[in-house]
């Protein structure tokens, strides 16, 4: 009996799927990651530059909250960075790896400019402003259409497909820019409408930003309340849960992911008018720069919880900010900062498995062996 | 005539060899069924590795000898990318975290880390201006001593450094591997079905580790050719371009067979550069026919899902985390 036990062989480590943590412990989880995390950068900036670390965090929390103007860019790249993850987060939910939204909120953006440069000074505000919106999320619904329809109809895998529309996307902005640029032959399109602000949003109460952040936080509302309390949004679930079980209470699945695509491409299109028309009032390949992409990061780590999203888009722009207050304080190159957005981003994913797994380690060997027996 | 299509071919080629080292890398690595979208910053870190290598080869000696001058960027440009694929497959395979977030944060922190040394390196080593490394270059470079001899015929396809043919070798050894081996057969197992392979006694995890590292060091190499050979030993920040999301376009192409990315390779190396032969074409048109590869690559995505044949599929478990106990 004793041989048939040692010869046994179990293993030292073991994983098993947790029932679900309390939340506060998972946030605890998280939080520890993060602080990790933000040792381990201080160790490597500490290494490459020999600063003191508290001056490194000091410089962290200066780039974000250091003055009145860096707190409003604060607020306004978290209002543009959530509004993107509002957009990509309902697709994620029934299980669509939509990583196309650079392109979508590019298109946006494209179709933005374009309304600005052609009707901007001949339109009045109040007409142009609710146009340039119908037109930009009709840009970005035909950007997120046409891979979501290809999926709906013939299995096209969805991942693949939205990655090359952003290619698309920036070589179709790269062709108008070599109509539109000004002056002539910078390769760049400059400030549009500089002296009429035709196509500009207006400001609230002084502050350019703050319309942004206001429609934003609507549309966050309408998102909770769109994927928590409406039939689609329940629909939306059940399909990202189990497709078999969806076709099965008599959702029509392929419609589902069409019309979710919909949903995602129209707000990525608001984000593409809120860059342009909201922020830079020009246009660049760069315009988006990469958020399509972080967007995707921040609405997987809110566990899709639009509240939560928040947050998490909130700290992404902290880091952000505050790695590129870094690069600026140490004279070192800006480059630094997306090497600490990863390394914070590689602590995070990770402990996404010590919230929903735990380690069993092999229990004593007497215990084992009555166990078995 | 002749010569400006033998100079498009050989620039196809050059343009090519980069792709093929990312999308054989690629290949092997979504066989395993890993997604992995962090290929274009490990061929960041391929690049840069292989620069720091150099660097400090160069900078450690008088006389440079060709040998330790192609090996040390060789190794540590395999040594840096391989680590980039370990974070992978630790934080995708061991950790079980989503593929596609994975792979974007590694792309980020890979194209951080290339353009922050690429630089920065010689500023952080007491001295500035950017980096060159035209011995190191001229090494990469080198041909084969008889090709400037054989007419256009070696111009076309004879004129290029050893990493070249290397990418051609890997990519056929690969096929081989895939389709004629034991360990192939169970790697392809792996991909389409962690489940039944596991089942079957094979260890998911070491396959998927090892195809995703040696996926990894293989597609660093595009990254050291680029920088090393096209290039010749200069680096520019974000020189590489959109070459990484290329190669991964280009697995798709070459519909998940090495052998067929190598012509796939040449091709879209064409695409790339057509816009530079056809004359009389405006910058706008140019702009549009930078578009080619993304275009073909969706097509081909759509028509192979439409046809829907078995052996032109992406693997069957493609992008999803394998966890033995989950139901």
């Amino acid at each position: 009996m004793a041989k048939t036990n040692s010869m046994h062989h179990e293993p030292l480590i073991r994983i098993s799927k947790r029932d679900g943590m309390v939340w506060w412990k998972g946030w605890l989880v998280r939080a520890a990651a993060i602080v990790l995390a933000l040792l381990v950068c201080a160790v490597l900036i500490v290494f490459i530059t020999g600063v003191n670390p508290l001056e490194f965090y000091a410089s962290m929390i200066r780039g974000s909250f250091g003055s009145a103007r860096k707190l409003w860019l604060t607020l306004q790249n978290t209002a543009i960075l959530l509004c993107i993850a509002l957009a990509v987060t309902p697709a994620f939910k029934m299980k669509f790896w939509n990583t196309g939204a650079e392109g979508q909120v590019l298109i946006g953006a494209l179709a933005s400019a374009a309304c600005m440069i052609w009707w901007g000074n001949r339109l009045p505000g109040w007409l142009l402003l609710p146009m340039m919106a119908v037109v930009c999320m009709a840009a970005g619904i035909v950007w997120s259409v046409i891979p979501a329809y290809c999926r709906a109809k013939w299995g096209t895998n969805e991942t693949l497909f939205t990655l090359m529309m952003n290619y698309v996307a920036m070589q179709l902005v790269s062709y108008c820019i070599t109509y539109w640029e000004n002056p002539a032959g910078s390769n760049s399109v400059g400030v549009i409408n500089p002296n009429t602000f035709g196509g500009w949003m207006p400001s609230l109460f002084g502050q350019k930003y703050l319309l942004n952040i206001l429609i934003v936080a609507a549309l966050t509302l309408l998102v909770y309340v769109y994927l928590a309390r409406s039939k689609q949004g329940y629909e939306i679930a059940v399909v990202g849960e189990s497709q078999n079980t969806a076709r099965y209470i008599g959702i029509d699945v392929k419609r589902v992911i069409v019309r979710t695509m919909v949903f995602t491409g129209a707000i990525c299109g608001i984000a593409g008018m809120l860059l342009v028309a909201g922020t830079d009032h020009t246009i660049s390949i760069n315009t988006v720069d990469g958020r399509g992409f972080t967007a995707i990061m921040v609405s997987w780590l809110a566990k899709f919880n639009p509240i939560v999203m928040a947050l998490t888009s909130f700290l992404i722009v902290f880091l952000e900010r505050g790695a590129g207050e870094i690069a600026t304080a140490f004279r070192l190159n800006e480059s630094v900062a997306d090497i600490l957005t990863g390394i914070i981003l590689f602590f995070i994913i990770g402990s996404e498995f010590f919230v929903s797994y735990q380690i069993n380690f092999r229990r004593a060997h007497k215990e084992a062996g009555i166990k078995h027996d | 005539m002749i010569e400006i299509i033998a100079s498009f071919v050989k620039q196809a080629i050059i343009q090519g060899i980069p792709l093929l080292y990312g999308s054989t890398g690629e290949i092997l690595t979504e066989k395993s069924g890993n997604l992995n979208l962090g290929i274009p910053g490990i061929m960041y870190i391929g690049g840069i590795a292989g620069v720091i290598g150099a660097y400090f080869y160069e900078h450690a000696v008088e006389v440079v000898n060709p040998f330790w001058c192609v090996l040390i960027p060789f190794v540590c440009s395999v040594a840096g990318s391989m680590l980039m694929a370990l974070i992978y497959s630790f934080l995708t395979v061991t950790l079980r975290a989503n593929q596609n977030v994975t792979g974007l944060a590694l792309t980020t922190f890979g194209v951080g880390v290339g353009n922050f040394f690429g630089g920065s390196l010689s500023s952080l080593f007491g001295e500035g201006g950017s980096i060159a490394l035209n011995r190191t270059g001229a090494c990469f470079k080198a041909t084969l001593p008889f090709a400037d001899k054989l007419g256009l015929f070696g111009e076309t396809f004879l004129s290029f450094g050893f990493l070249a043919y290397l990418a051609i070798f890997i990519a056929l050894a690969a096929s081989w591997f895939l389709n004629h081996t034991r360990a192939g057969l169970n790697l392809r197992a792996v991909g389409e079905s962690p489940a039944t392979a596991d089942a079957a006694g094979i260890n998911v995890t070491k396959y998927k580790y090892l195809a995703t590292c040696i996926g990894g060091g293989i597609a660093g190499l595009g990254g050291l050719y680029f920088i090393m050979d096209y290039i010749g030993g200069a680096w520019t920040n974000g020189g590489f371009g959109d070459r990484g999301w290329l190669a991964i376009a280009l697995v798709i192409f070459a519909l998940w067979k090495p052998k067929a990315s190598i012509l796939g390779s040449i091709l879209f190396g064409g695409l790339y550069i057509v816009y530079l032969y056809i004359p009389g074409l405006s910058r706008a048109s140019q702009e549009i026919f930078k578009m080619l590869p993304y275009v073909v690559t969706i097509v081909v995505l759509i028509v192979i899902s439409i046809r829907n044949r078995r052996e032109n599929q992406p693997p069957e478990s493609l992008g999803l985390s394998y966890f033995r106990e989950e139901r």
